[in-house]
């Protein structure tokens, strides 16, 4: 047990406080002043969590984090799925995100549909000396051949496209002339820009606003009549089912989701969205632009919500039928009764396995605060948290919303620094991403991915819940924890060779 | 509602039932402009045609699903099979993210490597100061032994020049004067990750060997009894390296296996996470000058090693992935007459284990038709033990292999009566493959994890070889070299052989063919 249950809250901010003055004591002096910055001990009542976030990743220090490309393609632009999307340069950036995101959907692989395919430019030396813009132009005309049933095209820049000059605008225009006003997107998202994902997001919501908003024809725009309960569904990228499990009870309640963004989405759901009576934004971080947008723009409001866990759900429920009618309201209620045994069957069978057992997260987008609803309704407690590539807004909700007095934050970990505070602070589970998880099992702490659900979920709504728990339980409660130890040999506490 | 507490169901039941398809058709039909179903039906059919196939290979400039990576991939692999090594790669920092969560999801392992964290301005003003501030940093706080750097596409194209900005980094006080940072130049836009490995192994073995960028005088070779042995980008590298070393300590060679990973790909979990594990000591990567020769088992992941190596007086001698029983005869007749050393009795055991098998199995074997795709020296391993077993691989496909690739590999069908029809097709993608599929079908496709596309659109059961191997666990741990590894081989195909009849043959109604005796 960690001695965050054990102790009085001034000790663990004394401990956690004295916790981060000795990972600084590894870096040399510029390092240690620019580290300091992102480490804090949360204060209860304060408006954020008092740290510096969203500046530029230290060379060296093995950052987590990723690249605007990331955040581009593989976040905003890669779910949606009629669209190919191209990934434009060098060949790794396609096949290192192939598919591992599990953004899932219903289609016809390769015919109507084209998530899971890796369309690449493939660059060779000669692209990067001569220019990439000729073969974008061939590579077009080579998909709208083959694939004569994509609804639209983007393409997402790699690192040399800003380099050596290229003009996709050009290009882009040039092609959407060329074939009847199609849409093709130009997207400059090229890896070296900004300081992690979140940037790549802010292009790509923008690209969404240049490319398809400003394009918008009376035709693409009137597919259905609208009603007074239509709603989208923004940042959600229907992870394990994600969206869908979050879209049947927004059905249920009364509401019509008329898009999703951008999970399962397709070209005209995003056409469609300047319709909605409310946008409701699970991911901030990723999609609060293009909200704060059609907001200004077409006057839609947006509030943001949380579907892990139950208290959080009904919150939220309560909160989006706030925005309509009795009716509605009425829905929202029927819908949490409906849930309520099944909640009640949860907890009754998890919480008392779960029951005080506390948890480090380190994740990107809502997460590091989102979940954190859902492990206290298992009777779990968060002890330490941070963003992969939050900004002062996400800390501000994290402070104002979720964490605890004391609790431990680290703005854009890495991997010393992470491995420390665990080995430290002897959390029963990690939840962090696919680079971090042997890293923990291998010291014999219980690890979730909490980016790709570890292959699960859904984890959103009240049928994501029982998965959770479910998988919460089966890495902390796991027997193979205490095979970690040879019986013939003496109990050692787990540490950080690096370090020595 | 259909999720309860005491049978909780996930995504692979959950949205199968009705309420969750219904919602689904709903969607589709109201918001989703989806295209008319027949018309898709169409498109499909029309995408199984010799007419597609015709379309999908006068492609100039689409890549579709290939099966390769990019080179500083490959150096990273090369990188941490030297002890205490850490891999640091210069340029935009999501390049690293993706190497380590690729190895990661492959070999269910951690994957440390750290970047420079390029952005906008480095690209103006170059790198320089992200290379002097990550070697200081990496060097703190990792501990290494030795900082082996790569480049991103990025550095390349603005064209910041490592050897120089290592020296300028260690004049600064980045590392001190004397530790090892040896370099490698690896863009992405050249090659594939197998010359990533290539280009890695090359640069570190010049540091040791060739006088550390000036710093150090170069090594005089003054021959010995040693031998090395390169593994090249590998999948297996945690079963086969183990296997080679069997082999070498079998016949009583002294070896040094260069750019080891075997174990850092493989670390127990005991309570202590092993950031370095094993890997070729920095003694051994220089001492490897003075070996009587080096085996590289593949030969398209060492071109320039290998020609490295030869210029300073060892004999080379390079090997494709050696499966199957002939390609380890070869092997083992290298090692034999290299070293002077008897093949052991108990290897030949083994060789007749193998045969042995073959013999038992050939009638479900023989004469099934083979897809296979990979990279360059894996697919001729392959092809050949198929080729040993009387199958025939029909299409064999890799989009990192070139011309002299094909050459080679259409030699090796000319040699064998089951290679009459078959061909070899460089620089081509699996949605070559699926039309290759669909106009000339195969019984079997052997690729890796993406190939499951593949056997989902045409029906082809895939047998996973290759790399990455993500949906499945472990089989990186079992060798594919040597006579055992390829007793491994043969089991695998052989199971999913059988898996096949008798998916074929489970039918309601009827109960023949679905024998319990084969």
């Amino acid at each position: 047990m960690s001695f965050a249950t054990t102790e009085s809250i001034e000790e663990i901010k004394a401990r956690n406080k004295e916790l981060i003055q000795e990972v600084l004591t590894v870096y040399p002096d510029k390092t240690a002043k620019r580290r300091a910055k992102h480490l804090n001990v949360h204060e209860a009542g304060k408006a954020d969590c008092g740290v510096k976030s969203n500046l530029k990743s230290i060379p060296g220090v093995m950052t987590i984090r990723g690249c605007a490309y990331a955040g581009s393609k593989g976040v905003v632009w890669g779910p949606i799925k009629d669209m190919i999307h191209i990934s434009h340069g060098p060949v790794g950036c396609g096949q290192y995100s192939w598919g591992s995101r599990r953004n899932y959907y219903a289609g016809t692989t390769g015919i109507d549909t084209f998530v899971t395919l890796q369309f690449t430019s493939d660059f060779q030396e000669k692209d990067i000396v001569f220019g990439g813009d000729k073969k974008l132009v061939k590579l077009i005309d080579e998909l709208q051949e083959l694939f004569p049933l994509n609804n639209g095209i983007t393409i997402q820049s790699e690192c040399p496209i800003g380099l050596i000059g290229d003009d996709i605008e050009a290009v882009s225009k040039a092609k959407s002339k060329e074939y009847g006003g199609k849409t093709i997107v130009p997207v400059r998202c090229e890896g070296f820009r900004g300081v992690s994902q979140s940037l790549g997001h802010h292009i790509a919501n923008d690209a969404v606003r240049d490319w398809v908003f400003d394009r918008l024809t009376p035709e693409k725009s009137s597919r259905f009549e609208p009603t007074p309960y239509d709603v989208a569904i923004i940042g959600d990228y229907n992870i394990g089912g994600d969206a869908w499990s979050s879209r049947i009870l927004l059905e249920e309640m009364g509401l019509r989701v008329i898009a999703q963004w951008s999970g399962d989405g397709s070209l005209a759901e995003l056409e469609a969205t300047p319709k909605a009576k409310l946008n409701i934004l699970h991911c901030y971080r990723s999609m609060n632009y293009i909200s704060r947008h059609m907001e200004e723009k077409f006057g839609i409001p947006w509030c943001e919500y949380n579907f892990f866990g139950p208290t959080k759900i009904a919150e939220s429920l309560r909160r989006i039928a706030g925005y309509f009618d009795d009716r509605i309201k009425e829905g929202a209620e029927r819908v949490i009764a409906k849930y309520q045994p099944l909640v009640d069957a949860v907890v009754a069978k998890y919480r008392p396995r779960l029951e005080g057992k506390t948890v480090m997260l380190f994740v990107g987008g809502l997460r590091p605060r989102h979940v954190i609803g859902a492990y206290e309704d298992l009777g779990m407690e968060v002890v330490g948290t941070g963003y992969e590539f939050g900004h002062n807004d996400d800390y501000q909700r994290t402070a104002q919303h979720y964490v605890k007095d004391g609790t431990l934050i680290y703005d854009d970990v890495n991997g010393y620094e992470f491995e420390r505070f665990v080995e430290k602070m002897q959390p029963d589970l990690v939840g962090s991403g696919i680079k971090e998880k042997y890293v923990f099992q291998k010291m014999g702490v219980p690890f979730r991915q909490m980016h790709s659900w570890d292959y699960s979920g859904p984890y959103h709504g009240y049928d994501g819940f029982p998965i959770f728990a479910r998988d919460m339980d089966m890495a902390i409660n796991s027997p193979v924890w205490r095979k970690t130890k040879a019986p013939w040999k003496a109990a050692a506490e787990p540490r950080l060779m690096a370090a020595e | 509602m259909t999720q309860n507490a005491e049978h909780v169901l996930d995504h692979v039941e959950l949205f199968r039932g009705p309420e969750y398809q219904q919602m689904l058709a709903n969607k589709k039909k109201m918001f989703e402009n989806a295209q008319d179903p027949a018309e898709v039906e169409r498109i499909r059919e029309w995408s199984k045609t010799p007419e597609y196939r015709e379309k999908n290979f006068a492609r100039e400039a689409l890549t579709i699903n290939p099966a390769k990576a990019c080179q500083p991939l490959g150096a990273v692999f090369a990188s941490v099979g030297f002890e205490g090594t850490l891999p640091f790669v210069h340029g935009s920092q999501g390049c690293v993210a993706y190497y380590r969560s690729h190895l990661s999801r492959h070999f269910k392992e951690p994957s440390s490597c750290v970047s420079s964290s390029m952005t906008e301005d480095a690209a103006v003003f170059g790198g320089l100061n992200n290379m002097t501030d990550g070697l200081a940093n990496s060097y703190n706080m990792y501990k290494p032994k030795m900082i082996a750097v790569s480049t991103t596409c990025m550095a390349e194209v603005i064209g910041d020049d490592l050897n120089a900005f290592i020296k300028t980094s260690k004049e600064k006080g980045s590392v001190p004067q004397h530790f090892d940072v040896p370099f490698a130049h690896t863009p992405a836009f050249v090659g594939s990750h197998i010359t990533g490995y290539d280009n890695a192994l090359k640069g570190i073995l010049e540091h040791f060997w060739d006088g550390k960028a000036g710093t150090a005088p170069k090594l005089e070779r003054a021959p010995n009894e040693k031998i090395n042995f390169i593994g090249g980008f590998d999948g297996y590298t945690v079963g086969n390296t183990r296997e080679i070393k069997r082999i070498f300590d079998l016949m009583d060679v002294q070896y040094t296996i260069l750019a080891d990973n075997s174990d850092v790909f493989d670390t127990p979990t005991d309570g202590e996470f092993r950031m370095y594990d094993g890997g070729t000591t920095l003694e051994d990567a220089a001492n490897a000058v003075h070996a009587k020769a080096t085996i590289s088992a593949q030969q398209w992941c060492t071109e320039k090693t290998l020609a490295f190596i030869a210029g300073h007086g060892q004999e080379v001698l390079a090997f494709n992935h050696p499966v199957g029983v002939s390609a380890t005869d070869e092997l083992l007749m290298a090692l034999s007459r290299i070293s002077g050393k008897e093949i052991p009795e108990a290897l030949a055991r083994e060789r007749g284990r193998l045969v042995d098998a073959m013999a038992d199995s050939s009638a479900h074997i023989h004469g099934k038709k083979f897809a296979i795709y990979g990279d360059p020296d894996l697919c001729y391993g392959l092809t050949a033990f198929l080729l040993e077993l009387g199958a025939e691989p029909v299409h064999v496909l890799s989009t990192n292999g070139n011309k002299a690739w094909h050459d080679k590999m259409q030699a090796l069908f000319a040699s064998s009566p089951f290679g009459q029809n078959c061909h070899a097709y460089p620089g081509r993608d699996l949605w070559h493959m699926r039309s290759l599929l669909f106009t000339e079908p195969v019984d079997f496709l052997i690729g890796n994890t993406h190939g499951k596309y593949l056997e989902r659109d045409t029906g082809t059961p895939l047998i996973r070889i290759g790399f990455p191997i993500f949906d499945r666990h472990h089989h990186h741990r079992s060798p594919v070299w040597g006579y055992q590894g390829g007793m491994n081989v043969l089991v695998k195909i052989l199971d999913k052989i059988f898996d096949e009849i008798d998916r074929k043959t489970s039918v309601a109604g009827t109960d023949y063919s679905f024998d319990i005796i084969r």
